[in-house]
């Protein structure tokens, strides 16, 4: 399974990978998690890479993504050809615009202006996509998901992540009920 | 001298035994487990990560963090802590590599145990700082000026960052000499699951220290084997340190050639005479291949991967990790490549360690490389087109 976020510097997308990548370790998987260095991870194009395997790991060049989440036009343009065609896409849908018909399944979830309303911050909308993603995705496990999610955050702000996860996995089950 | 090693007292600071954590930090991780009281250095990419991680770390076991003027600062600092009787490291990338190249000889004369961790990035000079490279191998081996040999392992994983950092302290407290941990960027910065040894795991190889009446203290006379026993600064053993060809003494004695021959033969044959004892390679024979990888650091993870893609193909194929690069297992090269027609060497450089494999194989097989710079790791395809359609050819340089 190869999974990659990808955004703007600032978005969040390295954490989510981490996040990911963690989880899959509480799962008993192997995983492994790269991610972008330097300036772009400050603003500009940004990607975080994820493997999980339960065998060993051993091609650490992601092509041919399972799961791409683009939380910007620049990442998306960037990177939807290294998506399968029977891989999943999903994508900020208030910055995102994608191809009329793209290949893949594509799922959007307005994750920004959600965190700004809801949660009053922005930056939660990684973590309400982190929990959109899941849900569809079933990637990892809710518990380690949601364990690693209070591990990982500010302190003093896990409270407002995990209720960012659950608002995410919410708005997917929305999605899947009127698709 | 030196504080006791405290295993509890480390893991205390490191938390839990099993993390999800980068390779540089993994490094950090495994100075701790090895002992390692003293850390100097000077950031730089992709290596800083082990400095921040000692910053915040070190401090709490008691231990030294400095962070020094430069890279020459660095190597020299970390040389002073060991003759005080710690166990002393520094971490760097290529253009700070290149910089300490005239201490690590001095370390190697003076038989300073010091452990140095180089986070290959592209180079030559400043390069592509942020990309993983293979390209300090031969750098590694003769980059110091003069005959020497020292010990250089190359980790592929983010476990092996722990556990061969930890190893090196033993080697070099074991060998007296500086040992060279070879990750690069890729290693260095992704993150994987480790799992951190226990306390029963964990069992420091401590250096000969004299006991001695110290006024019969000869301070590089080897007693037992090739090592001298080496005497801690302030416990009252008189000991001159140089760089110059010196006898046992310690004493200068640039002008005698049997003393400088002796010397150097021995300082070169403590290493190169225990070759057996410290190779670690990891071999992976197929049964009628005819054709076989030999690989190292992060190009093995590509090389296991066309193993595994040629076998579901049907093609055999063997496969030999070295995890000591050197000195060179050259006997256990030599052993895999007898039923061998070709090997295939991938590196992340145009084509270094391959040129050691040949030398080691004297023409009973062909030796062909997948040399790759740029900043992008092999993919295991293009190992497996090698195989099948043939390498690059490797020329004398």
């Amino acid at each position: 399974m190869r999974l990659r976020f990808a955004g703007f510097g600032g978005q969040g997308v390295v954490l989510c990978g981490f996040i990911f990548g963690k989880a899959a370790m509480l799962d008993g998987k192997n995983a492994i998690h790269t991610q972008s260095y330097g300036s772009a991870s400050r603003g500009g194009l940004t990607r975080s890479d994820v493997g999980i395997e339960d065998g060993e790991i051993y091609d650490l060049v992601f092509q041919d993504l399972d799961v791409l989440v683009t939380l910007s036009q620049q990442s998306y343009n960037a990177f939807r050809a290294d998506l399968r065609d029977d891989g999943l896409l999903f994508y900020e849908s208030d910055l995102v615009v994608v191809d009329e018909q793209p290949a893949a399944r594509a799922c959007g979830a307005a994750v920004t202006d959600i965190a700004f309303k809801q949660f009053g911050r922005k930056i939660m909308a990684n973590m309400i996509m982190v929990g959109f993603v899941n849900e569809i995705a079933h990637l990892v496990t809710d518990e380690s998901l949601a364990a690693t999610i209070a591990d990982n955050v500010p302190a003093g702000t896990e409270a407002k992540n995990i209720a960012a996860f659950e608002e995410g996995r919410r708005l997917a089950r929305v999605a899947q009920e009127t698709s | 001298m030196g504080d006791e090693f405290d295993y509890q007292r480390v893991m205390d600071i490191l938390g839990s035994r099993e993390q999800f954590t980068q390779g540089d930090v993994a490094c950090a991780y495994g100075a701790l487990l090895g002992g390692c009281t003293f850390f100097a250095g000077y950031p730089i990419t992709p290596a800083t990560e082990i400095a921040e991680s000692l910053a915040r770390l070190m401090p709490r076991i008691g231990g030294v963090c400095a962070q020094m003027e430069d890279e020459i600062a660095s190597i020299s600092a970390v040389i002073g802590a060991a003759w005080t009787g710690r166990r002393a490291m520094t971490a760097t990338s290529g253009p700070g590599f290149s910089l300490m190249q005239e201490n690590i000889g001095y370390a190697c004369m003076t038989e300073t145990p010091c452990v140095i961790i180089d986070v290959q990035r592209s180079g030559p000079s400043t390069g592509q700082p942020t990309e993983p490279a293979q390209g300090d191998m031969m750098q590694a081996r003769w980059g110091t000026h003069g005959d020497h040999a020292l010990i250089a392992l190359a980790p592929a994983s983010v476990q092996e960052c722990v556990d061969l950092t930890r190893l090196a302290f033993d080697l070099a407290e074991q060998y007296r000499t500086p040992v060279l941990v070879m990750t690069d960027g890729e290693v260095g910065h992704m993150r994987e699951k480790i799992a951190l040894p226990t306390a029963e795991q964990v069992t420091l190889r401590e250096r000969r220290r004299p006991t001695m009446p110290s006024d019969q203290f000869v301070p590089f006379r080897a007693v037992q084997g090739r090592v001298p026993e080496m005497a801690d600064f302030g416990t009252g053993y008189h000991t001159y340190v140089t760089g110059l060809t010196h006898d046992e003494r310690g004493l200068p004695a640039t002008d005698d050639a049997a003393v400088h021959t002796q010397l150097v033969a021995r300082l070169c044959g403590k290493i190169e005479d225990a070759v057996a004892e410290l190779t670690r390679v990891e071999i992976d024979n197929d049964e009628g291949a005819t054709v076989g990888l030999v690989s190292y650091g992060i190009s093995s993870r590509s090389a296991a991967g066309a193993v595994k893609l040629l076998r579901l193909q049907g093609v055999p194929v063997s496969h030999l990790r070295l995890v000591t690069v050197l000195p060179f297992p050259e006997q256990a090269v030599r052993e895999f490549a007898a039923p061998l027609e070709r090997i295939v060497v991938p590196e992340l450089n145009l084509g270094q360690i391959c040129h050691t494999v040949r030398e080691a194989v004297e023409g009973t097989a062909v030796v062909e490389k997948v040399a790759r710079i740029g900043g992008e790791i092999i993919q295991p395809a293009a190992i497996v087109r090698a195989v099948q359609e043939g390498g690059q050819p490797v020329r004398s340089g």
